[in-house]
C-alpha cells in the first residue's frame, strides 16, 4: 500500500467532475459510495491510486472516482491491472469488475491475478446478470433462470465466487452486500490494507433486469437470520437475537443451529479463523446458502504470501546487484565480439 | 595446420548442415557461422526446422537443416543452393537434393546409410543413384563408427557418443574451409564446464573429423575464402529476435524509462520473450501471460503507468490483441506490438516464414484504427527498427506494429555495434505538472500526440479508455466528436510521415524495372538486382521499412521507372495495399507463398523475363 499523507481527505475529495449515469436505484451507487468512504479512510494520496475497470455497468466506475483511472476492454481488467502495478508497484491498484466480466470473458485473467498474487484489490459486482446487454444470464445465474437467452431457464450450473478464488489459491476473499456501507467500507479498508489479491464479492442489486435477487438474504428484514458477519476470532453467531451459530458436525460440514436448543452453548460455536492458511473451514463458510444456512459476509479468509509484484522488483535488483552488464554499452561488447580495421 | 594440395580462392560459398531434429544440426551451423564472422567473413544465415521437436526419426518431416552463406564481399541471403552439403542421413539427401550446386561437395555418414532409413527417405536402395548425384564430390564417411573408435576410452554411453557425430562432421568442415578449432573447443569448454568429459569427448570428435578429413584425398579442393572488405568497427552475430530485444533496451535506456514486454510464448516470436526475460540485469521486466490477450492488456496497463511497453507475438496472436490495440489506439497510449510473421492463415506452418500478416497488421482491427506499420529487413536491422518503433511510439503517444519473420528472427549475420552514444534521445511528451486540469487529449500542435500523465503524479489524475472522448476526457457519443477524434487519430498517425527517412532508391533513379520489396525480402531482392545490375540491366530496388505511413517520396520514385514489381512472401497484400495509397501506377506482381524465402535465381529470371516482354 502507498503511503499516508497529513491532508486528511473525506468521500467527497474522491467524486469526480463526471456525472453517474447508472439507473436509480442501482446498487453501483452505493458501492461508490462506501469505496469513496474508505479511500478518505486510508488516507492515500489519490495520485497513487488507480482504478482499472473492463466492461459491463459496474465498469463505469472509475469515471466517477477522481483518481487515476483506466476504463478497459471486456474481461481484461485483471491483465491491465497486472501490468499498472508490475509497472509501478508504489500504486494502490482497483479493480472493477462484474459477473460477466471476472468470470466469463476475463475467467482466465482473473484466476491468474490470483494465482499470481499480485496486490490488487478487485471488487467484483454480482448480480447474477449481465446488465448493459439488457439481461442475458450470467455465470453467477442460479441453474433454471430465465432470462432473454434462457427463456426456458438456464440448464447450467453456476460459479460460485468464493469457491472459485480459493480454487484459485486464493489469499484474501471477503463478501458484502452492497447496500450495507457500513461493512462495505470496512470491507474495504482491510482489502487495501492485505498485501496480495484482495477479491471483494458484492452482492448487488441490478433494479432493472434481476431486480430483488438477493432480497432473500439482503432485505432489511430479514438480513440478520440469514447472513453471518464473520470477524476474525469472533464466534460464528448471527440471528436477529444473537442465538444461532455455527457448529462442526464430524469434522466435515458445517451445521446451522441454534443456541440453547439440544445443549448447544456459545463454547460450541466456531470461532472465525480468517488467518488459517488451510482454507477448508473458509471454503465451506464461502459455499454456504440460503436456506440451508446463513450467507457468510465479512473476510472470510486472508493470509499472508508473497505478492507478485514485489518478487519481480525483488528479483530484478538482486540481480542487478552482481550482475556484470550495467548498461546497453555493456550488452552489446559482451559474449563473442571482433575488430574490423 | 597441415599442407593443404590444392586451394581454391572463392568469393563466397554455401554450406548446409542436414539431419534429424535430434542431430544437433542448428548448433553445428552456429558454432560453423561463428567461427566464420570471427574470421571476418560477411554472412549470412538460414535455420530451417521443423515444428515437432522431436519429428519421427530418419523422416523427410523430421529434417533440420542449418544454411550458411559466407563470403569475401558483401553477403545478403543464405544463398539459393549450396557448395557444400553436410546429411546425418538419407532424409537429408531427400529433403535437399535439388538444392546442391551441381559438381557440389556432399558429405554424408555412411554408417546411417542403413537399409531402414533409405526406405524411410523414400528411396529403394541407393539415395545418391537415385538423386544422380553421383557425379558431385560425394564423401561417404563413416562418422557414426569413428565416433564410437575415437569415444571408446571415455566411458560414455552409446548414446552420448553418438550425439558428437555432429561434431565429427563439423570438424571435417573445419578442414575443408581450412578454418580454426579454437572457437569451437571454448565454447565445449564453457559449456560443460562442471563436465569436463564431455567437454572432451566433443572437442575430440571434432579433432577426429578433422584429421579425418585432412587424411582422405577425397576432400579436394580446399576453399578457401577470405575476409571481407567490411566497415572498420566491432562486431558481433545477432540474430533477429534478439536484435529486436536489444533494439527495445536500448530504446528504454535512451528514454529514461523502464521496460515491460507482457507476452505469450508462440513460434517464432519467443525468443524476444527469453533474450528480455534474461536481461534482469538491465531492469527488463518480463510477464509471461496467461494468453496473448494479457500479454498485450498487461503491457497496455504498464504504459498506463510509464513504462516502456511492448509484446511480442506472431500472426495468430495478432489476431487475439486486435482488440487490445484497439483500446491503445483510443487510449493513445505507447506501446509497440512486434509480429513475427509465419505461414498462415490459423496455425499454418509454425517454423516457416511467409509476409501475409500486412493486411492484419494495417487493417485488422474494428472501427477507424490506423497505427504505425514498420517492418525490419535483415536480421541486424531489427535491432534499429525496434528502436525506430519504440522511439515513434513514446513521442506520437500510438501503438506501433513492428514485423519481423520467421527468416529475419531465425537468421543471422555479423552486426556492426552501435554504441549508445550514437543512437538518438527519446523525448516523451510527459505531462507539465502545471497543466491543471488536465486534459487527457489535449494535443500537441505539431505531432498532434495528447501528453501522458503517469499515475503518482498529484494533480494529473485522469480517467482514459475505450468509450469516445472529448479533450477533457468525458465520454461522448456526440456525431460530431467521433468524427473529429477519428479524423484526429488518424492525422496524428499520417504525421509521422515528416520524421521517417525518404525511400533510397538502390541503383540508378530511372530505369525499365523498379523492383519493389518490402521487410524480410530485402537480402533476396537486392541480391538479384545486384547481379542483374552487373550484367546491364536496367533495373533498380526499393525496399520499403515504413509501411504506414509511407516516406513522402514514393510517388517521385516510381514515376522514373517503365514498370514496377512488387515481390512479397504473400499473395499480393503490399501490392495491393500501393494500388490503395498509389492508383496512378501499374504494379507488377511477383509471389511465393511456399513458407521459404525467395531464390535469388528465380527473382533474376522473373526480371529478365519482364525486361523482355517490353
Amino acid at each position: 500500500m502507498a503511503d499516508t499523507l497529513e491532508y486528511k481527505y473525506t468521500a467527497k475529495d474522491f467524486k469526480s467532475d463526471q456525472e453517474v449515469r447508472w439507473c436509480p436505484g442501482c446498487g453501483d451507487h452505493a458501492v461508490l459510495s462506501s469505496v469513496q468512504r474508505a479511500l478518505a479512510e486510508l488516507g492515500i494520496p489519490k495520485e497513487k491510486i488507480a482504478f482499472i475497470s473492463g466492461i459491463g455497468c459496474s465498469s463505469r466506475f472509475p469515471y466517477y472516482m477522481d483518481t487515476y483511472g483506466f476504463h478497459g476492454i471486456h474481461g481484461r481488467a485483471s491483465a491491465i491491472a497486472t501490468g499498472v502495478k508490475t509497472a509501478n508497484p508504489e500504486l494502490s491498484v482497483w479493480q472493477i469488475t462484474g459477473d460477466g466480466d471476472a468470470l466469463a470473458i476475463g475467467g482466465n485473467h482473473f484466476i491468474h491475478a490470483i494465482r499470481r498474487n499480485i496486490d490488487i484489490n478487485i471488487i467484483l459486482f454480482n448480480n447474477e446478470i449481465y446488465g448493459l446487454t439488457k439481461g442475458q444470464y450470467s455465470p453467477t445465474s442460479t441453474k433454471g433462470l430465465v432470462t432473454k437467452t434462457s427463456p426456458f431457464g438456464t440448464v447450467e450450473e453456476p460459479f460460485s465466487v468464493g469457491e472459485l478464488v480459493i480454487g484459485a489459491k486464493g489469499k484474501f476473499f471477503a463478501r458484502t452486500i452492497d447496500t450495507n456501507v457500513a461493512l462495505s467500507t470496512q470491507i474495504y479498508i482491510e482489502a487495501a490494507k492485505h498485501k496480495g489479491t484482495s477479491v471483494i464479492e458484492v452482492l448487488q442489486n441490478c433494479v432493472i433486469f434481476n431486480d430483488g435477487i438477493h432480497d432473500e438474504i439482503a432485505d432489511k428484514e430479514v438480513r440478520d437470520d440469514r447472513t453471518l458477519i464473520l470477524k476474525h476470532g469472533q464466534p460464528m453467531i448471527f440471528g436477529k437475537n444473537n442465538d444461532k451459530g455455527l457448529i462442526l458436525e464430524g469434522c466435515r460440514r458445517l451445521k446451522s443451529v441454534k443456541l440453547g436448543e439440544n445443549g448447544i452453548t456459545e463454547k460450541n460455536i466456531l470461532v472465525h479463523d480468517a488467518f488459517e492458511p488451510n482454507p477448508g473451514i473458509q471454503y465451506m463458510l464461502a459455499n454456504m446458502k440460503y436456506p440451508e444456512y446463513p450467507v457468510a459476509l465479512g473476510v472470510i479468509r486472508s493470509i499472508d504470501g508473497p505478492t507478485y509484484d514485489i518478487a519481480v522488483r525483488e528479483q530484478i535488483e538482486g540481480i542487478k546487484k552482481t550482475a556484470k552488464i550495467k548498461c546497453m554499452d555493456d550488452l552489446l561488447k559482451s559474449g563473442s565480439t571482433w575488430s574490423v580495421g | 595446420m597441415s599442407k593443404k594440395s590444392r586451394v581454391i580462392e572463392r568469393e563466397e560459398v554455401v554450406i548446409r548442415f542436414s539431419g534429424d531434429s535430434g542431430d544437433g544440426m542448428q548448433l553445428t551451423g552456429t558454432l560453423f557461422s561463428d567461427t566464420a564472422a570471427l574470421f571476418g567473413n560477411d554472412l549470412s544465415t538460414f535455420p530451417d526446422y521443423p515444428a515437432e521437436i522431436r519429428a519421427p526419426q530418419g523422416t523427410v518431416g523430421g529434417v533440420s537443416g542449418f544454411q550458411v552463406h559466407l563470403g569475401h564481399s558483401e553477403i545478403n541471403t543464405p544463398g539459393d543452393f549450396s557448395d557444400v552439403l553436410v546429411a546425418m542421413n538419407p532424409a537429408a539427401i531427400k529433403a535437399n537434393a535439388k538444392w546442391i550446386k551441381p559438381g557440389g561437395t556432399i558429405i554424408y555418414d555412411e554408417g546411417n546409410f542403413t537399409e531402414k532409413n533409405i526406405e524411410k527417405a523414400g528411396y529403394e536402395k541407393d539415395p545418391i543413384l537415385e538423386e544422380k548425384l553421383e557425379s558431385y564430390n560425394v564423401i561417404a564417411a563413416p562418422i557414426s563408427s569413428m565416433v564410437k573408435e575415437a569415444l571408446k576410452d571415455f566411458g560414455l554411453d552409446p548414446k552420448s557418443v553418438l550425439r558428437t557425430k555432429n561434431m565429427f562432421a563439423l570438424g571435417m568442415v573445419y578442414w575443408l574451409f581450412d578454418r580454426k578449432l579454437n572457437y569451437t573447443e571454448d565454447y565445449f569448454e564453457k559449456k560443460f564446464r562442471n563436465k569436463p568429459g564431455m567437454a572432451e569427448a566433443n572437442k575430440t570428435a571434432l579433432r577426429a573429423g578433422y584429421y579425418y578429413a585432412e587424411t582422405i584425398e577425397a576432400l579436394n579442393p580446399v576453399y578457401k575464402i577470405l575476409p571481407a572488405q567490411i566497415a572498420k568497427g566491432t562486431y558481433r552475430n545477432i540474430n533477429g529476435n534478439s536484435a529486436t530485444a536489444w533494439g527495445f533496451i536500448a530504446a528504454a535506456e535512451k528514454a529514461g524509462l523502464e521496460l515491460f514486454i507482457g507476452s505469450y510464448p508462440i513460434t517464432p516470436a519467443t525468443g524476444i520473450l527469453e533474450e528480455l526475460a534474461a536481461r534482469k540485469d538491465l531492469g527488463v521486466k518480463s510477464f509471461q501471460a496467461e494468453d496473448e490477450i494479457a500479454g498485450i492488456c498487461t503491457s497496455l496497463g504498464a504504459s498506463f503507468a510509464g513504462n516502456l511497453a511492448v509484446t511480442s507475438t506472431s500472426g495468430p496472436g495478432l489476431a487475439l490483441k486486435s482488440e487490445a490495440i484497439g483500446l491503445a489506439v483510443m487510449a493513445e497510449l505507447p506501446i509497440v506490438i512486434v509480429n513475427v510473421q509465419r505461414g498462415g492463415p490459423s496455425t499454418g506452418l509454425p517454423t516457416k516464414t511467409e509476409q501475409a500478416d500486412l493486411m492484419q497488421a494495417l487493417y485488422g482491427r474494428n472501427g477507424e484504427c490506423p497505427v504505425v506499420v514498420i517492418a525490419s529487413s535483415t536480421p541486424s536491422d531489427c535491432f534499429h527498427f525496434a528502436f525506430e518503433a519504440a522511439r515513434i511510439a513514446l513521442e506520437h503517444m500510438t501503438p506501433v506494429l513492428l514485423l519481423s519473420d520467421s527468416y529475419l528472427a531465425n537468421g543471422t549475420e555479423p552486426w556492426r555495434i552501435p554504441e549508445m552514444k550514437d543512437l538518438p534521445k527519446i523525448n516523451p511528451p510527459f505531462a507539465d505538472r502545471t497543466e491543471i486540469p488536465f486534459l487527457p487529449y489535449k494535443r500537441d500542435n505539431e505531432k498532434l500526440s495528447r501528453s501522458w500523465a503517469v499515475p503518482g503524479t498529484a494533480g494529473l489524475e485522469h480517467r482514459i479508455g475505450g468509450l469516445e472522448k472529448t479533450v477533457k476526457g468525458t465520454v461522448s457519443y456526440t456525431p460530431e466528436n467521433h468524427e473529429e477524434m477519428v479524423k484526429v487519430r488518424a492525422e496524428k498517425v499520417e504525421r509521422v510521415v515528416n520524421e521517417i527517412p525518404d525511400l533510397e532508391v538502390y541503383g540508378a533513379k530511372s530505369g525499365n524495372i523498379l523492383v519493389v520489396g518490402w521487410g524480410g525480402s530485402y537480402g533476396y531482392l537486392i541480391t538479384a538486382v545486384r547481379e542483374l545490375q552487373d550484367e546491364g540491366h536496367k533495373i533498380s530496388m526499393v525496399n520499403f521499412n515504413y509501411i504506414n505511413p509511407m516516406p513522402k517520396n514514393v510517388k517521385d520514385v516510381f514515376s522514373r521507372f517503365k514498370k514496377i514489381v512488387v515481390c512479397e512472401l504473400n499473395m499480393g497484400q503490399f501490392a495491393d495495399y500501393l494500388r490503395i495509397k498509389h492508383q496512378e501506377f501499374t504494379y507488377e506482381q511477383i509471389n511465393k507463398v511456399q513458407g521459404v524465402p525467395f531464390k535469388v535465381n528465380d527473382i533474376k529470371e522473373k526480371c529478365i523475363k519482364m525486361l523482355e516482354d517490353k
